[in-house]
């Protein structure tokens, strides 16, 4: 007999049914991967956004989403509709971005990126416990009332917080790529990227850059955590899977390429939801790490043919 | 090397100061003062229900010490608990039990929040010989290793839903199809083989038997197989995310199911969140105040529900409620022992028949509670204010079950 | 002289501790663990420049292959785990041993066998993607664990109980203190010799600069894959005991702990002092005794005090304990300063 976990992975009964007798069930996998997915490359976006400007790889993300979640749900708490979270969230958060960049990031802009990990990763055990302690240690959700689109005939259904949330984070996308483009501290943003140096030597405020771009990313994750309160539930300890998930799309899209961010954004959520159909759920998780381990080394394969090394 | 020689030994001596000059009091008695060990979460993924647990320990020991104390050898004393925080992780609860027994000296020991936990902490309660009474802890695998020294105030784990498919089995008059989804967690894998037990025994399928994504809270993969395949009974498990959640994406992705049967229903605040969204889900509890239990420190289940909600501003789930039980039954395990020794407290807890507002609390062989047995109730709104309601066992029950649950096109 | 002084002194401070400190040798346990895993990360952190977060890949299956060894020689594995391990079987002493050494040595070859397997791919990668493949093994390993049944999956496993009658509940705490202080005084002994070999050297190489130390004809690849089976062998071997220790097995919380073993690896060699034969070894003994510090004194404020010292460390003593006492003092450390250079020297890379 063989072990269950072969079983598990090639024998699920869910293949046919996804295959034969209801492959509108592959629409609905896809639609839920596609919006999740949209979500996550905000955050992912943010990310990005540092790691290009910075160097920094943010580990407490997730915090930051769960801090913006958590605006949404005290609006909630108090009775404005917490969709309204999505304007308010980001203001609170870049304020909380721009503090938290003048007290403690500015020291490890210039170093190693490691150094960003571990310091970053400090701060977000800390910021988990100062959540638990200031909003309490209950799981809570905020309430939309939006209510559910039907699609073909009721067997897909797209619950219409997490259709909003998809909207708004292409808005949000959009407004930020034009910014960038157009505005004077976007310029000096991308022109502090492109080489830090020569745009301090033109007069562009490196600090205040820094300091702006990490207001911004506070400021995206703020709009996500309002999205997740409403769509998802919200706990102090559950930043994790969302800064890991911001990780990895921005590994696989490589940085400064907001569509590469989105489009794999999107991919990971439909091969996510996917895996969880075919694999189970029990390694839908560890399906998606696997297979950002092939990519990378598959790709360090590719380069060293050119006697290169992935930088 | 001269520097570095007198650092390391400097250094190594500081050790030596520290780990001597720590009070190492075999604190089993400390003046009129009875010390017990409790591991909760604090932090982590169960904080939650930790704080629930550390709330019920605690205003069970202020009820106690307020009315009269423990009567032990004609002396009265009152009971006291060293905390640690084992921060959800399984490790860590491990570690702060021996540290409670080694370092602290403590000679009885309070359950951790959830059946990982328990697990983790038994074989050191056990190997060092030191009795435990657990309150959250309800995983039957740990009543079958034949602990002498694990006491359990709960009814175990894969009773929580088993009354739940007798009950649609009846109402459907023959075997029914089941649809499940579980945490990967030790406690809802054993309700798990709870609802697996019953299904064998009534002769029902399982048609889908899916895990819970541990961290990320989206179930809709599994709920779009269940809209597909359209089972009779819906089960979830998975700590309060996983109720919350369930609600949510059930309530926005219509799906109907002629019973939905969950856990933590009330330890998550489900009919507050989610209001009428969470009608007629069934939920398994330990416990419901409205269960005519009683006895001389709290009264009966109104009575605790209303002095813990005075003293901590919110109803008090079942978690908070069989964790103040826990010190009940210690109380009256030192007055029969009439000793502090652990040996003697042991063996009167293994003699323990009581009734507490919680329930009956009489220990089995391998230190389960075998006199309790597990309600159901109904979320159930009037106008928009929602609440649970007792369906089942009938005895108690308030409201009649509704079955099935009307469908959402009709709500 | 001096330094065979300090050695003995330690020595046998790690051998009558036990007689000493009686209610700390499962805390003074952990620490021999945290150091055994704070020097194998330095050989790839800290020697060679290779941050890894995937040590606790080997820590894990280390853990796992112990305890399944140990129970799978005598009885059928499956069914001790099934149902969350309800079935129990007991070992009589002479089994429980037999299969405690043979699973230990397991779980010290397989790991190492795995990290030669892997490396080539793996170690290809560098700097901070090297970080990243390695961190998305570990987590990938602990969800993967969780889904395996015969394993426990995500009921996780507990390991064989020591068998009773053979002793006072004491014996067992010494046991295992013993064994883990062997295996660390083992490593640490193993790595002191291949540092002043070849073998160190080009670690060093490989950390200065990879791409002069290829072109001056090292074949890198092979020291780089040595170094990683090396440390797989140890940790391996630390995740062995570390599961018996526990008593309890659980996919992402003790086995592929990631997020917290997995990191204070990297703390506790940063915080000595990375790239240092004693700074691991300094390093974790002060992090196990702050850490251990906060929770007691801390209680539900501990992580934050963490949180802050390892900003702390990371922002301001990035070359540790180590490097500090290096800047102040470079005579003692065999290095001759001309005072322009002194500043330079110790530059942060």
């Amino acid at each position: 007999m063989p072990p269950k976990f072969i079983g598990g992975i090639f024998f699920t009964n869910f293949m046919d049914l996804l295959i034969f007798k209801a492959p509108i069930l592959m629409v609905q996998a896809s639609m839920d991967g596609i919006l999740l997915g949209i979500l996550f490359a905000l955050i992912a976006y943010g990310m990005a956004l540092q790691w290009g400007v910075m160097n920094i790889i943010n580990i407490a993300q997730g915090e930051l989403v769960i801090m913006g979640g958590y605006v949404a749900y005290f609006m909630y708490v108090i009775g404005i509709h917490p969709a309204f979270g999505v304007i308010v969230s980001p203001i609170i958060m870049y304020f909380v971005g721009v503090g938290l960049y003048k007290l403690v990031i500015n020291k490890v802009v210039d170093r190693d990126l490691f150094i960003s990990i571990l310091a970053t990763f400090g701060i977000s055990i800390l910021t988990q416990q100062l959540m638990n302690f200031i909003f309490g240690a209950d799981v809570v959700v905020a309430q939309s009332n939006f209510g559910t689109t039907m699609l073909f005939d009721n067997s897909v259904t797209l619950p219409n917080s997490k259709i909003f949330s998809a909207l708004v984070s292409v808005i949000v996308a959009i407004v930020l790529v034009i910014y960038m483009k157009k505005s004077k501290l976007g310029r000096a943003i991308r022109a502090t990227a492109q080489n830090s140096r020569a745009a301090k030597i033109l007069g562009v405020d490196t600090e205040k850059v820094y300091a702006a771009t990490f207001g911004i990313n506070a400021a995206l994750c703020g709009v996500a955590g309002s999205l997740i309160a409403i769509t998802f539930t919200l706990h102090p300890y559950v930043g994790l899977p969302y800064t890991v998930r911001s990780f990895m799309i921005v590994i696989v899209a490589g940085l400064g390429n907001l569509p590469a961010v989105a489009i794999s954004g999107m991919g990971l959520g439909v091969f996510e939801e996917f895996a969880d159909y075919l694999l189970g759920t029990e390694f839908r998780i560890g399906a998606v790490f696997l297979l950002l381990v092939l990519i990378l080394v598959y790709r360090r394969f590719k380069l060293s043919r050119k006697r290169e090394y992935l930088k | 090397m001269n520097k570095l020689i007198k650092f390391i030994l400097t250094f190594v001596s500081a050790i030596a100061l520290i780990l001597t000059s720590t009070s190492i009091s075999f604190a089993k008695v400390v003046g009129d003062k009875i010390i017990l060990g409790a591991a909760v979460s604090l932090t982590g993924k169960y904080s939650t229900n930790g704080k629930h647990t550390q709330n019920g320990y605690n205003m069970a020991v202020e009820r106690i010490n307020s009315m009269g104390g423990v009567k032990v050898g004609g002396k009265t004393y009152k009971f006291d608990i060293i905390y640690y925080d084992d921060e959800s992780n399984s490790g860590r609860a491990a570690q702060l039990a021996e540290r409670l027994i080694k370092q602290d000296g403590v000679q009885y020991m309070l359950g951790p929040y959830s059946s990982g936990l328990t697990k983790a902490m038994a074989p050191v309660t056990e190997e060092n010989k030191i009795p435990m009474v657990e309150a959250n802890g309800a995983s039957r695998s740990l009543f079958t290793k034949g602990y002498k020294y694990l006491f359990a105030v709960l009814s175990p784990a894969n009773q929580y839903l088993e009354v739940a498919i007798d009950l649609a089995v009846e109402k459907n008059g023959g075997p029914v199809d089941i649809a499940m989804a579980f945490e990967q967690d030790a406690f809802s894998q054993d309700v798990r083989l709870g609802i697996v037990d019953a299904a064998k025994r009534t002769g029902s399928k399982i048609i889908i038997d899916d895990k819970l994504p541990k961290e990320l809270n989206d179930m809709a993969a599994t709920l779009a197989k269940v809209k597909a395949t359209k089972p009779d009974v819906l089960v979830v498990s998975g700590h309060s995310k996983g109720a919350l959640t369930a609600i949510r994406q059930i309530s926005e992705m219509k799906v109907d199911v002629p019973m939905l049967a969950m856990t933590h229903c009330d330890a998550s605040k489900l009919a507050k969140q989610h209001g009428k969204n969470s009608e007629y889900a069934l939920c398994a509890a330990q416990w419901h105040k409205e269960l005519t239990y009683s006895d001389d420190f709290f009264g009966n289940g109104i009575k605790f529900d209303k002095d813990f909600n005075a003293l901590y501003g919110y109803a008090p789930p079942y978690q908070a409620a069989e964790s103040a039980a826990a010190l009940l039954v210690y109380k009256d395990a030192f007055e029969r022992a009439n000793s502090t020794d652990k040996e003697k407290v042991r063996d009167a807890l293994a003699k323990t028949d009581m009734e507490t507002f919680y329930g009956n609390v009489k220990f089995g062989d391998g230190g389960q509670n075998t006199a309790k047995p597990m309600v159901l109730f109904q979320v159930r709104c009037e106008g928009d204010t929602c609440a649970n309601k007792l369906v089942a066992p009938t005895k108690w029950a308030s409201h009649k079950l509704v079955h099935p649950i009307p469908s959402w096109s009709s709500r | 002289m001096k330094k065979i002084l300090l050695y003995s002194v330690l020595l046998i401070f790690g051998l009558v501790a036990p007689f000493l400190f009686p209610a700390f040798k499962l805390q003074i346990s952990f620490l021999w663990i945290l150091i055994i895993l704070a020097m194998t990360w330095d050989v790839q952190g800290g020697q060679m420049g290779y941050n890894t977060f995937g040590n606790i890949l080997f820590f894990g299956i280390g853990m796992y292959l112990c305890a399944g060894i140990q129970i799978g020689m005598f009885f059928p594995l499956a069914e001790w785990t099934v149902s969350g391990g309800e079935k129990t079987f007991v070992h009589t002493p002479t089994q429980y041993f037999q299969g405690f050494f043979v699973g230990l040595v397991a779980a010290g070859i397989i790991p190492a066998i795995v990290a030669g397997l892997i490396g080539y791919g793996i170690l290809g990668l560098r700097g901070h993607y090297f970080a990243i493949c390695t961190l998305a093994l570990g987590i990938a390993a602990g969800e993967i664990a969780g889904g395996i049944e015969l394993i426990g999956a995500g009921q996780g496993m507990t390991s064989p109980p020591w068998p009773k009658n053979i002793g006072d509940t004491e014996l067992r705490s010494e046991f295992f203190y013993y064994i883990c202080f062997v295996l660390m005084i083992a490593t640490f002994v193993f790595l002191r010799w291949a540092y002043t070999t070849r073998f160190g050297l080009v670690l060093n190489a490989i950390r200065d600069n990879e791409d002069k130390a290829e072109a001056m004809g090292i074949y890198t690849m092979r020291y780089k894959i040595i170094g990683w089976v090396v440390s797989a062998f140890f940790v391996g071997m630390a995740g062995g005991l570390m599961g018996n220790m526990v008593g309890y097995i659980e996919p992402t919380e003790v086995a592929f702990a990631g997020p917290t073993f997995g990191v204070f690896m990297i703390l506790m060699a940063i915080l000595g002092g990375k790239g240092t034969l004693w700074g691991p070894v300094i390093g974790a003994t002060v992090f196990h005794l702050f850490k251990e510090g906060f929770w007691t004194f801390f209680l539900g404020w501990q992580y934050v005090a963490l949180g802050v010292l390892i900003v702390v460390i990371v922002v301001f003593f990035p070359e540790g304990i180590m490097g500090w006492l290096r800047e102040k003092y470079p005579e003692k450390f065999g290095e001759v300063i001309d005072e322009a250079d002194r500043k330079a020297q110790v530059e942060l890379k």
